[in-house]
């Protein structure tokens, strides 16, 4: 292992310690911790694995010139005098640099494994080479150390059960490695799709078989069991074999699969939940987020058609909402008005649980709830002192936005979701042709909208003007809302014959559309076909880097509004909904 | 804009800059800061979080060849996570090698030591001393707010600037409101007196409070019991001696914008403040709220709020009354004779705009010393701030500089005491209004 290998393996273990919550499995997967103080330790077993996998990189015949002159290799290298100090002073461990060079302080220069490029040992690890050198520091003639990898699941494994069967006789070895350095498996990675062909011939009587014993453990993946690494170990023992018809698929790992789980648990329980199976069943209702005394309202949008976009002859119209096109639409209820600080900061803020449910009733807060991902908190304060209690919550990106919509369901048990850039249009026309839901003349949105000739500079208070036909609030005008799709000014241009539900999935952050127009705009961006894009300047002055996936340092006029749909989806489904976003920059 | 400080004549050695744009006073020019024949500009990194690869991304984005050749933290996770989303967001201006990746105390000497331009952005306790060894090798400087945590810190500062001028090196202070064009704007009109005498001020950074990093984290992450210093560092917000105190970490934006408009600083301060809500076991040390009067030379005096606590009123802004009208500074708006709002396209990002002004200096030569401009005073302001906030009693800005308080470790290291410890139960001492000695 040269030098700048082991660099590389700290760099990868400490980017994934820092990213992954696995952690535990990765930082703790040798054999030998724990072991160390209760009997003499061995050198084989306990001593030489360390020295291997933490000193013979540097100190070897090849690179010992630049690395103090010392050896590590052989028993003579090793046990040769040096200075005042010996380098192994059999039965003075504090006199021996072996050892105490690796309990100095992390800032020492003289801390080995040097600090600036490699992992220091263990508390564990340390004391191991406490005890051997009071124990006399034996190490058995003959023997030479060759340099051993630290074997690291995701970076060295998983590729090589991804790759699957026939197994090359490097990764045998790996594998075994692997396996002698404790088999340490993170869990939440697996390999759920893994599916045996019929018809594989059976290993005889005394052989693991692939098929029966080896991938039931590689579906069930992560936090492996003594049996299953025994399994494993006498499998690679007899030849790690593989057959080619087997392939494993992607492993699923990490974080996704536990949003993944997440968001079954959260489909189960909204099946368990939600009533409501026919359209007849749908009528108006307020709820009250579970927990806390805030509601809100939401309202029935029937199934139906209509043409989305605008005719060339609207005026102030933009060539992107045509041409128009006939759209189809599933029943769902919309949120009366738009989602106000008093329910989003429930989300933002987790950790302000009341002593005791406001409502009265025992389990209020879903457990599935509270395992959904939050925000950030904010460097700078996000109403921009336009006020919260009653007033839109503003400066959200759409993956904040899509987030709120799984907590809300996870807390209440009805799925949530943005709607479509469609969705949104239909509900806004409420069977409306003309350039706003009450008319063409742009004189009487004084009565139905806050928008720059009216707002004072500011959002307003959600509810105060005139609904639009199907009784929706502020449909127009106030704070932008956040849709699922994909701003591109040429979408429509594909649709010939009517098309039912049509969602442009992202690809890229940027642009996302956000419909309705704000405080701070004309009257001609109130338009029902009005479209907007988001860009990149909205996080502009976001001064971190990497910019928050959470906030908008720079749109202080963009809210939302949530949908709940009548039919609800399959677990898979809901999972590219609240995950429609492609946040990361 | 020339308006003349109508007080005391101790205000008039202050170096408060009377104009609101940039330096463009004549200077004696020294020799050009780059290696001869080549304007590529060198930078390091000192302090690799989130903030401090920002600030290095807005260096990178400056015009004229540069690149970063080096970068420091006491955490290699953060060192490589910086490293990783600098490369990926200016693949051609990041060249740091592996062994010009600096780990510990003292890696910002080892930093420094190859660049131009230095970007010290650990927490602010640290800045004294990083700033000092910069200019004592020579280097020009970007600098994030607050400059210091306490009166020897500031003291510091204050000679190594004046050191900085004498050396010609170019500093910029990351009070970023001094390059935003509205904010520019609008005090342009209050300095000509567009709403006559300012005689009362406010100023506001009321909101929900910033991350925490919780001791079982580190623990978890480390895979052992953390040492405290690692601990205080790893959450370093919540300690006096590396944060300053919230008053002084972020409520210092908005003390600068008043004195700014007063172009002077305070002379007095009152004030009074606690922990109420926030005071969990990762909350260390510091309050969560503050409220200051303080006293400007003319009299005139400031309230100040700043509060961490979720689901009050919030608020970060400033606002200033005047004899002929009032302005909402962080408004850009004033209100009385002479009505105006700042009306424009999206402006620039003031992030973007300190870093392009900064290096436009250096390769220009231009004189460039924000922090004897402002960014020390209004440091001191804001310390003043806790300093009253923390005694219950009245400080004086004499009292507050010459303060022999000094909350620094003697020795840096991971095993090294810290200034504060917690008790048995993982709790810290907390200031007690009344009892406490602040300064």
């Amino acid at each position: 292992m040269t030098f700048a290998w082991a660099l590389f393996i700290f760099n990868a273990l400490n980017m994934r310690l820092f990213k992954c919550c696995a952690l535990g499995a990765l930082a703790s997967g040798f054999v030998l911790a724990g072991a160390a103080a209760a009997k003499p330790v061995d050198f084989f077993t306990d001593v030489k694995p360390i020295l291997e996998m933490n000193c013979v990189s540097c100190h070897n015949p090849q690179h010992a010139e630049e690395n103090g002159k010392y050896r590590i290799d052989t028993k003579e290298e090793a046990f040769k005098p040096h200075k005042k100090d010996q380098r192994i002073s059999p039965g003075h461990p504090d006199d021996s640099e072996v050892y105490y060079q690796t309990v100095l302080p992390l800032t020492d220069e003289s801390h080995m494994p040097p600090t600036k490029s490699q992992a220091p040992l263990t508390k564990e690890e340390c004391e191991v080479l406490r005890q051997w050198i009071a124990e006399g520091a034996n190490w058995p003639d003959g023997v030479t150390l060759t340099v051993v990898m630290r074997v690291q699941f995701i970076r060295d494994i998983e590729p090589i059960l991804e790759h699957g069967g026939p197994i090359a006789d490097p990764a045998k070895e790996t594998l075994r490695l692997w396996l002698s350095q404790g088999g340490a498996w993170p869990a939440g990675v697996s390999f759920p799709s893994a599916k045996v062909p019929a018809g594989l011939p059976v290993a005889p009587a005394g052989q693991m078989d692939f098929a029966r014993d080896v991938v039931p453990i590689l579906a069930h993946g992560g936090g492996l069991s003594d049996a299953a690494k025994e399994t494993l170990s006498k499998w690679v023992d007899q030849g790690a074999v593989w057959p080619a018809e087997v392939k494993l698929g992607a492993a699923k790992g990490g974080a996704q699969a536990k949003d993944m789980d997440l968001v079954e648990q959260i489909h189960r329980e909204i099946l368990g939940t939600s009533k409501e199976q026919a359209v007849a069943d749908m009528k108006a209702f307020t709820n009250t987020i579970p927990g806390t005394a805030v509601t809100y309202a939401m309202v029935p949008i029937a199934a139906g058609e209509f043409l989305m976009g605008s005719p060339a002859t609207e005026a102030k119209r933009n060539a992107d909402e045509g041409p128009q096109h006939r759209v189809k639409i599933e029943p769902f209820w919309m949120e009366k008005c738009s989602v106000t600080w008093d329910e989003y900061e429930l989300f933002m803020y987790p950790q302000d649980k009341p002593e005791t449910p406001a409502d009265g009733t025992t389990n209020y807060m879903a457990p599935e709830a509270d395992a959904v991902t939050r925000p950030t908190k904010p460097y700078v304060e996000m109403s921009f002192g336009m006020g919260k209690d009653g007033y839109p919550a503003i400066s959200m990106t759409q993956h904040a936005a899509n987030i709120y919509c799984q907590w809300l369901s996870a807390k209440t048990g009805h799925f949530y979701r943005l709607p479509t850039e469609a969705e949104w249009e239909y509900a806004c026309r409420a069977g409306t042709t003309t350039a706003y839901f009450f008319g063409d003349d742009p004189a009487q949105l004084g009565d139905y909208a806050w928008f720059a000739d009216n707002s004072n500079f500011k959002y307003q208070k959600v509810g105060q003007k005139k609904p639009n036909p199907w009784g929706l609030y502020d449909m127009i005008g106030n704070v932008d809302q956040w849709t699922l799709d994909q701003y591109d000014p040429n979408y429509y241009k594909q649709f010939s014959e009517t098309v039912t539900e049509p969602w442009n999935k992202s690809t890229k952050p940027y642009p996302q559309v956000v419909r309705g127009g704000s405080w701070q705009d004309d009257a001609d961006k109130l338009r029902s076909a009005c479209r907007r894009g988001s860009t990149a300047a909205w996080k502009m002055q976001d001064p971190q880097l990497p910019k928050s996936i959470w906030f908008l340092t720079d749109a202080q006029f963009v809210g939302f509004r949530i949908i709940r749909p009548l039919q609800v989806p399959p677990a898979e489904e809901m999972y590219k909904y609240w995950h429609s976003g492609v946040e990361k920059e | 804009m020339n308006k003349q400080i109508s007080t005391s004549p101790e205000l008039t050695r202050r170096s408060f800059l009377k104009t609101t744009s940039t330096l463009a006073a004549a200077a004696s020019l020294a020799p050009g800061v780059f290696a001869a024949g080549d304007d590529t500009l060198k930078v390091a990194l000192i302090g690799c979080g989130g903030r401090g690869s920002g600030a290095c991304g807005q260096a990178l984005s400056t015009s004229g060849p540069l690149k970063l050749v080096a970068m420091a933290d006491v955490f290699k996770d953060r060192l490589d996570s910086s490293y990783n989303d600098l490369k990926a967001a200016h693949a051609d201006r990041v060249d740091v090698p592996e062994e010009n990746k600096f780990i510990g105390f003292d890696a910002y000497q080892h930093a420094i030591a190859l660049a131009d331009v230095v970007i010290l952005t650990t927490p602010p306790g640290f800045r004294p001393s990083h700033f000092e060894e910069a200019v004592r090798q020579n280097k020009n400087i970007f600098m994030e707010k607050p400059v210091a945590v306490d009166g020897p810190g500031i003291r510091k500062v204050l000679a190594t600037a004046e050191e900085a001028k004498k050396k010609n090196l170019k500093v910029a202070v990351g009070l970023q409101r001094h390059h935003q064009k509205p904010y520019i704007e609008t005090l342009k009109r209050l300095h000509d007196g567009a709403i006559g005498d300012i005689v009362a001020m406010r100023a506001y950074w009321n909101g929900s409070g910033v991350w925490v990093h919780p001791r079982k984290d580190l623990e978890q992450k480390l895979g052992r019991t953390p040492t405290e210093m690692e601990y205080q560092m790893y959450n370093w917000y919540y300690f006096v001696w590396l944060c300053g105190d919230h008053i002084v970490e972020q409520h210092i934006h908005n003390l600068d914008v008043i004195n700014w408009v007063k172009q002077a600083h305070p002379v007095r301060a009152w004030g009074m403040g606690g922990r109420q809500v926030r005071k969990g076991i990762d909350n260390g040390e510091i309050f969560d709220h503050h409220y200051v009067e303080y006293e400007y030379p003319d009299g005139s005096r400031l309230s100040s709020q700043c509060r961490h606590i979720e689901g009050c009123w919030d608020s970060v802004s400033e606002h200033v009354q005047g004899t002929k009208g009032l302005c909402d500074v962080s408004g850009y708006r004033i209100k009385g004779e002479n009505d105006w709002h700042f009306s424009a396209d999206e402006g620039k990002d003031p992030y973007q705009q300190e870093h392009d002004d900064l290096f436009a200096a250096i390769r220009n030569d231009t004189p460039y010393a924000e922090t004897l401009e402002y960014g020390a005073y209004s440091t001191m302001t804001a310390i003043m701030g806790r300093m009253a906030t923390y005694c219950g009693k009245v400080v004086t800005w004499d009292d507050a500089i010459n303060s022999q308080f000094d909350t620094f470790p003697t020795v840096l290291g991971w095993d090294a005491k810290t200034p504060t410890e917690p008790n048995a139960s993982g709790r810290y001492p907390i200031p007690i209004p009344g009892k406490t000695k602040s300064f």
